[in-house]
């Protein structure tokens, strides 16, 4: 049978969101094709991993430990999958668009000459029909995503080849446990069949945790500043603002690529992907791209100079006005009526 | 000591500037009217090939693009910034390829190319934000690679230590050579284009550009062949058709929809004070804020 896997990412013995993200959409994926949900799980001692891992509703957790596996590195990663999947034949492998699996998915995808889609932003199963070939496929994992040139958004397919690939950056899925005592069965590997010596020959010679400062994810309120912000004086008004009424700064990838703000604040496709309670969106215009990752929000208001801006179609409530205006009344009034 | 470097880079659409004038009535993008530019993070990457070369005098750069043959732009971009040489991968039937299919041509070329010992390409092209090709490129030619570097902590003839950055922090690793390194956004910017390079390689051209030019120009070419730049097709680096552009590619594009939103009841305010200060107070009352 060949199975959806989902590559779980752990750190200190503890599974990225993402990954149980992934675990969530690949059940239900998994349902709608009648096969079962795997799990890979690399590390060193993580014997116990399975109590996390389960509950979503894994079938099989494959499991290889080893101490040179304690932290991540792309050639052991990569040839374990390479060789695992070899042997299972997955028909989808789903990771998270991270740094580790913006590593390691290319470069499994390639020895496997299998397809890889970048960051999607939603994962379906459907036919597809190659009239050229006149050929006929059911069942293959639709990888949809916005692509550039408007708002167009793609689906795309790997008909011939598998396992079929796709990462999805954290947030996008919904992560719902299954049931707290689903219980699949787990598989030990012997790691060294997998992995050679010739894999270690990139060392990590110091690694620096920190946690990242900036976490706009878990935010109710959210204050996104765009191209249309204008600079970082600009964003220091917005930081002002989200300062008074407790709130975080967010911003879109022109406000990024302009340097006006952190890369980590970056909400979209290819950035965070945000559902707080409110979101103002300050000079954004509303591309396809930045929409991905916050039109989940339960409330938009959108203060924009152009009464015809896109973003304006999906806000609940439109200012129209510049930012220099808009901006400094919001603070003023808030502070004269918030007491 | 003295290393062999080869920096991939890539034309690109400035996605950045896609201001009005080059939105269709469809909502669509009229690339035409898109400027085309260095891929950012390409830029960050030629930096620190660059500095490689400064700190190892005898160290070679050598450029490799695939696209239109209007790319050459690229190599003399990176001539005008301190590279020695470059390629440029143009055929048609490298059209239609996915991240697979480019990185097979490119492995391709660079096998061509030969007897290298960095690899250095951008973190990601800003028309796609996928990040595959380098670690594919590395894969197809079996070396390690380092992605997400941010600073070069050292080279030798054996081995390269990078500073990566990563959501999780930094990190430093150290890996045998040949090695692929993929630069950030967040590394050292390139340096300016040199005045005496620039007028030293204004006239670098492919051998098709060469064609459209006045005869009085052509014969500069015989005099000083380091003005060719090198013209590649998929014979020329004995790639296998099979495996290129669009046949190549595991990925298909099923369909493209154009996503129209439509317009939600919306509450339309101006910026006047009234009107701000009464939505703040609603705000307040309803505790959507405070
Ligand atoms: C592969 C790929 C991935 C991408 N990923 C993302 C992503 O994750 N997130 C993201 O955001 N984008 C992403 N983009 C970019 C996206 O397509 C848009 O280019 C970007 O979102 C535009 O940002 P913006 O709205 O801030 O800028 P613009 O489109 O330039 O809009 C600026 C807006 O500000 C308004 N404005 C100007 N001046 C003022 C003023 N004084 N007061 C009030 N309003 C003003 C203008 O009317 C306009 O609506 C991606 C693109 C690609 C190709």
């Amino acid at each position: 049978m060949n199975n959806l896997i989902v590559y779980c990412e752990i750190e200190d013995g503890v599974v990225a969101d993402v990954s149980l993200e992934l675990l969530t959409k690949g059940r239900s994926l998994a349902n709608q094709l009648g096969c079962q949900l795997e799990a890979l799980a690399i590390g060193d001692k993580i014997e116990n991993i399975g109590s996390v891992i389960f509950p979503y509703g894994v079938d099989r957790l494959y499991i290889l430990e080893d101490k040179r596996l304690a932290v991540y590195s792309t050639l052991p990663h990569s040839s374990i999958l390479i060789n695992l999947f070899k042997e299972i034949k997955p028909q989808i492998c789903l990771m998270g668009a991270t740094c580790i699996g913006r590593d390691l998915g290319p470069r499994v995808s390639s020895a496997l000459h299998s397809g890889l889609t970048a960051d999607c932003t939603a994962l379906e199963i459907g036919e597809h029909s190659d009239n050229k070939a006149n050929k006929k496929y059911e069942n293959l994992l639709y990888q949809i995503r916005p692509a550039f040139g408007g708002n167009i958004v793609a689906t795309i397919v790997n008909p011939d080849c598998r396992p079929q690939m796709a990462t999805v950056r954290e947030g996008v899925m919904k992560k719902e446990i299954q049931n707290e005592n689903y219980k699949g069965e787990t598989i030990k590997l012997d790691a060294s069949k997998y992995v050679g010596d010739t894999d270690f020959v990139v060392d990590i010679i110091e690694r620096h945790i920190e946690k990242s400062k900036i976490n706009i994810k878990s935010s109710p309120i959210i204050i996104a500043g765009g191209y249309g912000v204008g600079s970082k004086d600009g964003f220091d008004l917005l930081h002002k603002f989200a300062e008074a009424i407790n709130a975080e700064v967010g911003a879109s990838r022109a406000a990024v690529d302009a340097g006006f703000c952190e890369k980590e604040r970056q909400i979209g496709q290819t950035g965070v992907t945000v559902r707080p309670k409110l979101y103002i969106a300050c000079g954004i215009s509303g591309q396809i791209q930045h929409i991905a990752g916050m039109q989940e929000s339960s409330m938009i208001i959108a203060i924009n100079n152009d009464p015809n801006a896109p973003i304006n179609n999906i806000a609940d409530i439109v200012i129209t006005g510049t930012i220099e205006e808009v901006l400094p009344k919001l603070i003023k009034y808030y502070k004269k009526n918030s007491k | 000591m003295s290393l062999k470097i080869i920096v991939l880079a890539k034309q690109v659409p400035d996605t950045r500037n896609v201001g009005k004038d080059a939105m269709k009535a469809d909502g669509t993008v009229n690339r035409a009217a898109l400027p085309a530019i260095f891929n950012p993070e390409d830029l960050n990457a030629l930096e620190l090939a660059l500095q490689i070369k400064e700190e190892n005098p005898g160290t070679t750069i050598q450029l490799l693009t695939m696209g239109p043959p209007r790319a050459a732009d690229i190599i003399r971009e990176g001539l005008f910034r301190g590279a020695d040489g470059g390629y440029l991968l143009t055929d048609r039937a490298f059209a239609g390829a996915d991240t697979l299919a480019t990185s097979y041509a490119l492995s391709c070329a660079i096998k061509k190319i030969g007897n290298y010992d960095i690899i250095i390409s951008g973190r990601q092209a800003i028309d796609g934000d996928t990040a595959q090709v380098g670690p594919q490129v590395a894969e197809k030619l079996g070396i390690p690679q380092i992605t997400y570097a941010e600073e070069l902590i050292g080279v030798n003839s054996e081995s390269i230590t990078i500073k990566r950055r990563i959501e999780k922090g930094v990190e430093t690793v150290k890996a045998k050579l040949p090695a692929l390194i993929t630069v950030n956004g967040t590394a050292k910017e390139c340096r300016p284009r040199n005045a005496k390079l620039l007028l030293k390689f204004k006239h670098a051209k492919t051998v098709s550009e060469q064609i459209n030019l006045d005869e009085d120009y052509t014969n500069i070419y015989s005099s000083r062949p380091e003005l060719i730049l090198n013209e590649w097709s998929t014979k020329d680096v004995d790639a296998n058709l099979e495996e290129c552009g669009l046949s190549g590619s595991p990925t298909k594009v099923k369909k493209i929809e154009n996503i129209v939103f439509h317009a939600k009841e919306s509450k339309r305010l101006g910026a006047s004070d009234d009107e701000i200060e009464e939505l703040i107070v609603e705000l307040i009352t309803n505790h959507t804020i405070g």
